[in-house]
């Protein structure tokens, strides 16, 4: 009988703080920088030199901590990790041990059948970046030597910690954009992993189902996207299954993803592993933080996207889904906020509509990423208010749409410079429509023989006269008035 | 407690010390003996003693986050044993 | 005044005469580069000489004085030489090691900072055990240093150069560090002022570090009002530092009739214990009777812990180092093996070449203390009693307001003769290292000699009493006079 494997998954997430500086000295902290430019005798680690801790470092680590529903210890610490790798100026990385920052937290995931299930967060801890390596060739196995830019090195990092509580891919997916989710929202990171602000670890192994011990856990590096993540996961049930099945044991070692090939690779063997020999790190005092100080960081958090979602369902009505696709962004919630603050409350369901449709369509055509909202709260608000009024109907505003996201322009202006003004006067609709019941004596036929068709068709082509300005239930009402009184004429 | 030879080619290897043979042999004597000594550690009852790691008690030591000045590239290429496109250079990295 | 003794002049005695207009910062740069040139064939104290630099800065202060400006320093125009592992921009720092032969740092200490902003002429940077690893001066990748006393004996270490330099007169000032006594066994083989400050009291930033939580820097000079001196010209805030304790010391004043009335001294017992060399202990007696008679109630002691303290110091500091010194590797700066072909090799003879064997020592013992499987036993064990150790201070500390020791408890010994057997070597420093793993300050007052060769005398304080000391050390002084010897350096200089 076979043995159903029941997967066990933690992950390992880090991130890149935002900060202005540095964690240990005031270099600048700034992606894309030409290399070895943002530099001093403290992230180069040059003879002599001291780190000192950003504040802002400090406090952006307790927001995350406090975000993730973590407690955070009265008394922290950091040490010393010590290994010899290029990327690495002084050949120890000063990070957090046994007492740091945060501690015994959790995140909520929704899952595709719809339940929920809590992740428990076991720590998160400060620590520092290392430089960036670059190979010749770009495959380190293969180069002849490798180049090292230190800008990177010395920027502040916190690796959040799960507990081993995740039990698939898809669960792991949701762990991470919440997380991810969660931090942008605080603003501490910006949290893209194209660009190296956010990065994972995968921890897996396999145990019987039903088994309460863990089996030994081979961990996954390289991981640089969250769908990455997800063919790692998949790729190691696999890999691990069949070894169990076979009879054998799995290796505790550190393996390398290669996205490219599809397979993981052995990095590091249990034999092999880093001996890190950690010690409290001298040059820098304890962190002491009282219950006021870190009531006063909680004081500075946003409001998060689980609490913004059940505001938005329960003020405003929106659908689950509705509020899950505004919340996923910041950005997103920030517009919609501000286009219902706009529009006004009443607006808030049409809002949520136009955005999770027509914005997000025309958004992933145009693969525009959440801080490139191509068109303004008060561009929405000024439309639906058009629209709300009478001023153009829903079809020509699409077209307005369009065109206010193409020009930049408000609803208002291109209505009047395109003349899309909705026509209501019931005299002018019914003038045209005898005029277009006249003129089409077989679909007349049509009607009389019952065709219902016959009215939308007329419809249609009042539509077309006016070129889509007609108010559509009048234009219905006074085809049906002119048929009757064409009909009427005998 | 004597170091064996393998302990100390251990200890090398973590340090990043390549020993020779003849050296490894006489270190792996001098450190046995200065270790002997430093057994007499052992000898003192500290099971409810916390260690103090700093002998200066501080806490909360932080900074600004604001930028300084960087140090000039030139400034620090200038020390560099090997450099090529503004970028430090190393040789073949065997290990992961 | 003639110019062929400007180089005797004190510290404070320079300054004044500077500020007065009678000697020129250039005079008295050139007599000091002088006798520099004269002694160094027999002393070896310097490592490089910064004669150009020197000359420059003192014509700025002289024409700056000249102009009318009275804020030119508490050490305007005095020469002071400075240990090499103190970085000094533009100057090569070599730390007495091969690693960093050619290295020249590209910012100046924060000790550099003030020296200069206080007028000082820095004329050059002095010989040291590598990485201030050693208590002979016979650990200098680049030559030991003599005791100039007695140019067949060791200066005593780590800051070999910086204790010769002042003893042989070659400068008036200088800085050491002190991490188990490097800077206070020296200046006791040498017959000078030398003090450790209380841990946190001088900013570590620029000073290459060998073991973070013991390291300090520290004075030399050829009396205690000049140590004084230089000590409130470094001592103070700075935010570089996160192990700064920001405190400035109080102003010193020396002058009126010495005394120790009222003062509560406490001898241990344990720093007279076996190995003391009966000369040295007899130094000590009588230095204690004098400060006796000055006033001061004298009283037995006891530090119980301090037999474990050498034990406790050969783990703790070595683990640190092991980590601070694994920056050098090649990558970013100094020696860089010209045979490897490929990282690891690279590494591996990189640091084979350039670290000396008491380095490499202490880097592997280091490394194997903190190594998984014996932290416990070894780093951690270390750490507790150093706690032990402090609470034997802090008990004495509740009666004494310091405590009288033996500096070290033999006098110079041979160049040579404990070169073979490294254990004999940290015995050495059984009356200092307790002191750094306490953090409390303490001083070394020339107190005689012992046969020829100089003795000294420690004071220990509590947490930011280096004042007191000094206070304490002046009063000696003045009625003891052990600062006017001087040494010959064999054939009349």
């Amino acid at each position: 009988m076979a043995t159903k494997w029941e997967t066990v998954i933690g992950l390992e997430v880090h991130v890149e703080l935002s900060t202005e500086t540095k964690v240990w000295c005031s270099c600048k902290n700034e992606f894309g920088a030409a290399p070895n430019t943002n530099c001093c005798p403290v992230c180069m680690a040059l003879p002599g030199a001291l780190p000192v801790l950003n504040a802002r470092a400090l406090e952006y680590t307790v927001m995350a901590g406090l975000a993730l529903n973590c407690e955070i210890p009265h008394y922290a610490k950091f040490d010393r990790k010590n290994y010899f790798y290029p990327d690495n100026p002084s050949n120890y990385q000063i990070s957090q041990l046994d007492l740091p920052l945060c501690i015994n937290g959790h995140v909520e995931i929704a899952l595709a059948d719809g339940t929920t299930k809590q992740i428990r967060i076991q720590r998160i801890q400060l620590e520092t970046d290392a430089g960036k390596l670059l190979h010749a060739g770009d495959d380190v196995a293969e180069a002849d030597s490798s180049l090292v830019d230190f800008n990177r090195a010395g920027v502040p990092l916190i690796e959040i910690v799960s507990e081993p509580d995740i039990r698939s891919a898809e669960e792991a997916l949701a762990y991470l954009n919440k997380v991810r989710s969660i931090i942008k929202y605080c603003g501490v990171s910006d949290v893209k992993m194209e660009e190296g602000s956010m990065r994972c670890d995968v921890n897996i192994s396999l145990r019987p189902a039903g088994s309460d011990r863990y089996g030994t856990r081979a961990e996954l590096k390289n991981v640089n996207s969250f769908s990455a993540a997800a063919r790692g996961i998949e790729y190691e049930i696999k890999r691990q299954t069949a070894i169990l099945e076979a009879g054998g044991e799995v290796e505790q070692e550190t393996r390398s993803w290669r996205d490219a090939k599809g397979v993981s690779v052995t990095l590091r063997s249990k034999e092999e592993a880093m001996d890190y020999r950690y010690f409290p790190e001298p040059d820098l005092p304890p962190v002491v933080l009282t219950a006021e100080e870190i009531d006063r960081i909680r004081q500075t958090l946003p409001e998060l996207p689980d609490s913004i979602m059940h505001r938005m369902m329960n003020e405003y009505g929106l659908s689950a889904y509705d509020a899950s696709v505004i919340v996923a962004e910041k950005e997103f919630a920030e517009w919609f906020d501000r286009t219902v603050m706009l529009a006004g409350k009443a607006s808030a369901k049409a809002v949520a509509n136009w955005q999770t449709n027509e914005l997000n369509r025309v958004m992933n055509a145009r693969g525009l990423g959440p801080d490139q909202i191509p068109l303004r709260p008060e561009q929405m608000a000024g439309m639906l208010k058009l629209i709300e009024q009478g001023t153009i109907t829903g079809k020509i505003a699409k077209t307005v749409f369009e065109k206010m996201i193409e020009s930049g322009k408000d609803a208002a202006a291109i209505v009047q410079e395109e003349g899309l003004t909705q026509v209501a006067d019931e005299g002018e609709l019914l003038k045209i429509a005898l005029e277009i019941v006249t003129a089409n004596p077989k679909v007349v036929e049509d009607w009389k023989s019952g065709k219902a068709s016959a009215v939308q068709w007329f419809v249609g082509q009042m539509m077309k006269a006016t070129r889509g300005r007609a108010n559509p239930q009048l234009a219905t009402k006074l085809v049906t008035e002119a048929l009757e009184k064409h009909a009427g004429q005998g | 407690m004597a170091l064996t030879r393998k302990q100390v080619e251990h200890v090398a290897k973590l340090a990043r010390l390549s020993l020779s043979e003849a050296e490894t042999e006489m270190y792996t004597e001098q450190l046995s003996r200065i270790l002997e000594h430093v057994e007499s550690m052992n000898r003192l009852d500290t099971s409810n003693v916390a260690p103090t790691y700093q002998a200066v008690a501080l806490q909360n030591v932080l900074r600004a986050d604001q930028p300084h000045q960087s140090l000039e590239r030139e400034k620090l290429l200038s020390q560099a044993p090997d450099h090529e496109a503004g970028c430090f250079k190393v040789p073949k990295i065997t290990e992961g | 005044m003639p110019a062929a003794s400007t180089y005797k002049l004190s510290a404070t005695r320079l300054n004044r005469l500077f500020l007065a207009g009678e000697l020129s910062a250039v005079e008295i740069t050139e007599a000091v580069l002088q006798r520099i040139a004269a002694a160094e064939p027999k002393v070896h104290a310097f490592l490089e000489a910064t004669a150009d630099r020197a000359l420059e800065r003192a014509k700025k202060l002289d024409s700056r004085r000249r102009g009318g400006d009275t804020e030119l320093g508490a050490l305007a125009g005095v020469p002071v030489a400075i240990k090499d592992n103190m970085c000094t921009d533009g100057v090569p720092t070599t730390c007495g090691s091969q690693i960093l032969k050619d290295y020249v740092p590209p910012y100046d200490a924060t000790v550099v900072e003030r020296l200069q902003g206080a007028g000082a002429l820095i004329v050059g940077k002095t010989n040291m055990d590598e990485f201030a690893m050693g208590s002979s001066g016979e650990n200098s990748a680049f030559g030991a240093t003599r005791n100039p006393w007695n140019q067949g004996r060791v200066p005593g270490g780590s800051s070999s150069g910086s204790a010769a330099a002042v003893a042989a007169e070659e400068v008036p000032l200088s800085l050491g560090s002190d991490t188990g006594g490097s800077v206070r066994q020296p200046a006791a083989l040498c017959g000078v002022v030398g003090m450790k400050p209380t841990y946190g009291y001088v900013s570590r930033y620029g000073l290459v570090a060998f073991a973070s939580s013991l390291d300090q820097i520290g004075p030399f000079a050829r009396d205690v009002e000049d140590c004084a001196r230089l000590f409130s010209v470094i001592a103070g805030p700075d935010r570089r530092d996160s192990t700064n304790a920001g405190r400035t010391p109080p102003a010193l004043k020396f002058g009126g009739e010495p005394s120790l009335k009222g003062v509560k001294l406490g001898v241990p017992r344990e720093y007279f214990a076996a190995g003391i060399d009966p000369e040295v202990k007899a130094r000590l007696d009588e230095a204690i009777a004098q400060l006796k008679a000055l006033g001061a109630s004298v009283e037995d002691c006891s530090l119980p812990h301090t037999e474990h303290a050498l034990a406790a110091y050969y783990i703790i500091a070595p683990a640190e180092a092991s980590a601070n010194l694994a920056r050098f590797d090649g990558v970013k700066y100094g020696h860089r093996t010209a045979n490897a072909s490929g990282l690891l090799e690279m590494y591996g003879k990189t640091r084979a070449e350039g670290f000396g064997p008491e380095v490499k020592r202490r880097i592997m013992i280091g490394t194997y203390a903190l190594s998984s499987g014996y932290y416990d036993a070894y780093y951690k064990k270390a750490q507790q009693v150093r706690t032990l150790v402090m609470r034997d201070f802090e008990a004495a500390f509740a009666q004494f307001d310091a405590l009288v020791t033996p500096t070290s408890p033999i006098p110079a010994w041979g160049l040579g003769e404990k070169t073979d057997d490294p254990l004999t070597m940290y015995l050495a420093d059984v009356c200092t290292i307790p002191i750094n793993l306490a953090g409390v300050p303490a001083l070394s007052v020339p107190c005689g000699f012992a046969g020829g060769l100089p003795v000294g005398m420690q004071l220990i304080g509590k947490h930011f009493d280096d004042h007191k000391l000094l206070q304490y050390a002046w009063a000696f002084e003045k009625v003891t006079n052990h600062a006017a010897a001087r040494p010959s350096l064999e054939g009349g200089l």
